[in-house]
């Protein structure tokens, strides 16, 4: 990697801004009241926060829900007052009731995907890195980037409405297909709980088009001198596709969503055709496509995934490289990965339709593709590995987390390959493999990026550091227990084993896994209760915390480890400084670390 | 109370973890920042190791509790290429997952810090990069070959001599359609299903406002719920479809699936390999049945949506069928057989114009019904 070829590329724009927010951090010292400092904040460290708090609320409400749909299936029929105190007629006698059930697997699902793992993760990362990394005073737009973390607290305020509804909220899993998600006659949870969740969606769309525009416009205009793009720390080029993914493909997602509001509402027909609902009779739509309605939202669905995903990467490769005391192993290789999967992302997406009627001719070509975007994902393990070989390990939790990560990115990436090859999805689509599946490269991953960054970054966001010993146990217990969790689904699934199903009690095929699922439950609670202990020592040492006392704890080259150790609005005290170096200058020449502000020396090697 | 005392029980662990943690934190302030670091990292390496050696036997453990659980030799002449296909996946996987994962967590444990140790600076090297792109993309380009020759032999064209049926998704079950002694599935129209009558919505009468001529060829197609019979060795052509939202037809055993949209038939074949009582038999269950499992969520009751598929012999086949009336029989039991076709006359008075007639008040029911 040879950066020296592109000192001095810095546009003057950047520069122009850098100066004119600088006069504007000083101003905002002086008057701050509660409401503009912790409500509607324009710093976007502290939006940083709320998205990141908001996104921890629902990790746990999403999270609560799952530990009570796995009651039913660990232990069906089975009656647990505390369920129906909990519940209430949703759980009448202690047991949950079918359309509970399905209430709970399906705002889960949207909950986990949506709020957490999009906006909490990448709201809380971009929002927080983004300036501080490239050096800027604040975003592009600090106003736009208020309104975002607002829409989405207003979408989780109409999702939140939705449980409280007469006919319960919408219950026809996250992906939402039409008919069923349509006709509220088909299934009481598509009458008002569905256009809440319709409603609550398209603020969550309106959210992250917000934040994502101007993510784009601060990392192309508002870094500093001498940040060129190559020299950007992962994280940032990370962010930088998460967004520009989400603004290509979210628009086309509510589309999709509009259309399904006219046929809920207007008595188009786009979705609909050839219906007959029992005890309601034939429906006069004829000539839709259920099919279309696939199309648009997997052409947003599947990107969504890499939404999730890029962020978490961007985030390991920092914290891996960092506490490895070595550079990120082909930071060119990892770039370009990045832009291969985000440019792959959107010609795979017909791989969720594979039996769902598609022309087999076009399937094929999807398969090709989806087989194709397993490279660059290969491609990025393999120098992650790279970069721990001859590193010196340092096991902060922050750490632990990203080698976690990459374990599970493995494994779940590995049966990708199952599912992209049609001539297995065939057998595999919408069973327990599914649900292994993504947990793993997805849920799981996903979080765990989540939580390699809150680790890594929160003395910086609150000037403490979390308890050790408390995140080590968090980090083994979740490591084991998501295996435990989620690694036996994969014999449910090659044995059939359908998702989404309340009960199995029933099947000849599937009764063979009662033990099992109630295994997977126990350790779900077990998993779940850790959760809590995480949760506990952030807010504790949010508080009581041990004092973070040096300005760069972790030894990082990155520039937000440049600023006081709890930056005002406006990051840094006087001026903005300037970069010199890529980010990655662990252990070169015998040093420990070389910060990006440290000029080149004249006899240092070139590499 | 036993669930008081758990939240008791764990309240108090949670306390206890607390404490034992805080109390931690202590020590190390004491011992210095620099040394607790050490320590705590000379734990966390080892775990690494015991986390890697633990969970490769756990591998091992949860393969040999759970294979005995799986679906045993494909029931299908077809699905055998799905196993085959499968066991080399998961052979060329499981190299790759082991590989990894030894790699990764052996690096964490060999090169946790340590007082002598520098941090090689390697930043990058074609080489290694140029071999681990190359090397995936053959192996996938390998195994795409073999899935898309697969993926074109299952949703080719059936055989020839393959037998045909409907089958058809409802809330919350499955209708089975087989065209009959004219060997011909007669027309349908959704407008005409009458859920006690004609499930599928059989042309059995003119419609003038509906534009529709009777359909002889209807009135003979045998119509069934639950179960439906096919024959060993004998290639069968699923023709799928829905009435109402989208189910899937989803076939373990037979390693199959194929969606059930409204709207828009899909299809699927197979040649079943084994009969009902030979599964019965070889798998040791004596309930045993060739389950069909909706896999699309489809309301409330998708978990139960269940229906039979029995395999017998051509022979057992010919008597079973021999048996069926055509659902246009069951449904007007007074018609003669021989006067039915084509003549209008012995139509029930009325009964097309009333079926309408209901239909269209169900029809502004249901707008309302939707608005809700
Ligand atoms: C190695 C590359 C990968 C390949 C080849 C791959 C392939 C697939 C395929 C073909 C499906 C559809 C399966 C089906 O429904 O029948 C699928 C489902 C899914 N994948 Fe992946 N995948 C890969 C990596 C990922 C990653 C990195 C993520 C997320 C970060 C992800 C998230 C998901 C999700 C969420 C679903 C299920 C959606 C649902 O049906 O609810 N996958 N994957
Ligand atoms: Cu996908
Ligand atoms: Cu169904």
């Amino acid at each position: 990697m040879n950066n020296e070829g592109v000192i001095g590329t810095q546009t003057d724009v950047g520069h122009v801004h850098a100066a004119h927010h600088d006069h504007d951090g000083d101003h905002h010292h002086h008057h701050e009241t509660f409401i503009s400092k912790y409500i509607f904040s324009m710093d976007h460290k502290m939006i940083a926060k709320q998205f990141l708090i908001t996104g921890m609320v629902w990790a746990i409400i999403g999270g609560l829900m799952s530990v009570l749909f796995r009651m039913q299936l660990g232990y069906p029929g089975e009656s647990f007052p505390i369920l129906e105190t909990l519940l209430g007629k949703w759980a009448k006698g202690g047991t949950i009731t079918p359309e509970a059930y399905y209430a709970l697997v399906t705002t889960h699902g949207t909950v986990l995907v949506f709020f957490v793992l999009t906006a909490g993760l990448s709201g809380t990362f971009a929002n927080f890195l983004i300036p501080l990394q490239i050096g800027a005073r604040d975003m592009a737009s600090p106003f736009m980037n208020m309104l975002s973390y607002w829409f989405f607290f207003a979408a989780g305020v109409v999702m939140l409405s939705s449980i409280f509804v007469e006919t319960g909220p919408f219950s026809g899993g996250w992906t939402a297909y039409p008919p069923l998600s349509a006709l509220g006659s088909a299934s009481p949870g598509s009458k008002t709980g569905m256009d809440l969740w319709l409603i609550s969606m398209a603020l969550f769309v309106v959210s992250s088009l917000l934040g994502g525009l101007n993510y784009i416009a601060t990392i192309l205009n508002m870094r500093t001198k001498g940040m060129s793009m190559t020299r950007l720390p992962l994280t940032i080029w990370a962010l930088f596709f998460t967004a520009i993914l989400g603004v290509l493909s979210f628009p086309v997602l509510l589309s999709g969503f509009i259309l399904l509001i006219f046929d809920r509402n207007f008595g188009t027909s786009f979705y609909l055709s050839d219906i007959f609902i029992q005890g309601v009779g034939a429906l006069p739509n004829e000539g839709g496509s259920a099919i279309l309605y696939q199309h648009l939202f997997w052409f947003l669905g599947h990107p969504e995934v890499y939404i999730i995903i890029l962020p978490a990467m961007g985030i390991v490769s920092e914290v891996m490289s960092t506490n490895a005391r070595k550079p990120i192993f082909g930071y060119m290789a990892m770039l370009g990965s990045l832009f291969a999967i985000a440019v792959l992302a959107f010609v795979v997406w017909a791989h969720h339709m594979f039996v769902s009627g598609l022309n087999p001719f076009l399937g094929s070509f999807f398969v090709l593709l989806t087989l194709l975007i397993a490279v660059p994902s290969a491609i990025k393990v393999f120098n992650w590995l790279t970069t721990l070989w001859r590193g010196n390990l340092r096991f902060t939790a922050g750490m632990l987390y990203s080698i976690g990560f990459v374990s599970m990115f493995i494994s779940g990436g590995l049966t990708g390959i199952f599912l992209g090859n049609s001539a297995l999805d065939i057998h595999l689509h919408d069973t327990y493999f599914i649900i292994a599946h993504f947990h793993i490269v997805m849920g799981v991953a996903g979080i765990f990026g989540m939580y390699a960054g809150i680790y890594h970054w929160f003395p910086k966001m609150f000037g403490r550091y979390l308890n050790n010993t408390l995140s080590y146990i968090h980090f083994w217990v979740t490591l084991a227990g998501a295996y435990l969790i989620f690694w036996p689904m994969h014999y449910e699934g090659l044995a059939g084993m359908p998702r989404r199903y309340y009960d199995y009690s029933n099947w000849e095929s599937f009764k063979q896994f009662v033990g099992l699922n109630q295994f997977i439950t126990i350790v779900a609670i077990i998993v779940f209760a850790t959760q809590l202990l995480f949760l506990f020592n952030f807010f504790y040492s949010m508080y009581k915390g041990r004092k973070v006392t040096s300005q760069n704890p972790w030894g990082s080259n990155t520039l937000e480890w440049t600023t006081p150790i709890n930056p005002g609005h406006g990051n840094w005290v006087g001026e903005i400084p300037e970069v010199h170096r890529w980010a990655y200058d662990y252990g070169k020449d015998g040093h420990d670390y070389i910060s990006q502000t440290t000029p080149v020396g004249a006899d240092e090697s070139r590499h | 109370m036993s669930l008081y005392f758990t939240i008791a029980a764990v309240i108090l662990l949670f306390v206890i973890i607390f404490q034992i943690a805080k109390a931690s934190e202590y020590v190390d302030i004491l011992k210095g920042e620099e040394r607790s670091r050490k320590h705590n990292n000379k734990i966390n390496g080892f775990l690494m190791i015991v986390f890697l050696v633990l969970g490769l036997i756990g591998v091992y453990y949860c393969h040999e509790i759970l294979k005995g659980r799986l679906l045993g030799e494909s029931a299908s002449v077809e699905g055998e290429k799905v196993d085959s296909m499968m066991n080399l996946t998961i052979i060329v996987t499981g190299i790759v997952f082991f590989i990894t994962q030894i790699l990764l967590f052996w690096f964490s444990y060999k090169y946790q810090e340590k007082e002598n140790r520098k941090a090689f600076f390697f930043p990058h090297n074609n080489r290694l990069e140029v071999i681990w792109t190359v090397i995936p993309t053959i192996v996938l380009t390998v195994l795409v070959i073999i899935g898309l020759r697969n993926w074109f032999l299952f949703t080719g064209d059936a055989p020839q001599n393959a037998m045909v049926v409907e089958v058809t998704g409802k809330q919350f079950g499955w209708i089975y359609r087989y065209p009959g002694k004219d060997n011909e599935f007669g027309k349908k129209y959704f407008r005409n299903i009458d859920d006690a009558t004609n499930w599928v919505g059989l042309v059995w009468a003119d419609n003038a406002e509906m534009n529709q001529k009777a359909d002889p060829a209807a009135k003979d197609d045998i119509v069934l719920q639950q179960t439906m019979y096919v024959v060993k060795n004998k290639p069968v052509k699923l023709v799928i479809g829905s009435r109402d939202v989208i189910h899937d037809v989803g076939l373990p055993h037979f390693r199959l699936k194929m969606d059930a949209v409204p709207g828009i038939p899909t299809s699927l074949w197979f040649t079943p390999k084994f009969t009902t009582a030979e599964m019965q038999k070889s798998s040791g269950n004596p309930n045993f049945e060739y389950e069909i499992a909706c896999d699309q969520i489809c309301g409330n009751n998708h978990f139960a949506m269940k229906g039979i598929i029995r395999v017998v012999t051509q022979e057992e086949f010919d008597v079973w069928l021999a048996q069926q009336k055509p659902l246009y029989l069951t449904a007007f039991p007074d018609n003669n057989p021989a006067t039915v076709p084509g003549s209008p006359a012995t139509n029930p008075a009325g009964a097309a114009p009333a079926d309408s007639a209901k239909n269209a008040t169900a029809v502004t029911m249901v707008s309302n019904e939707r608005k809700n």
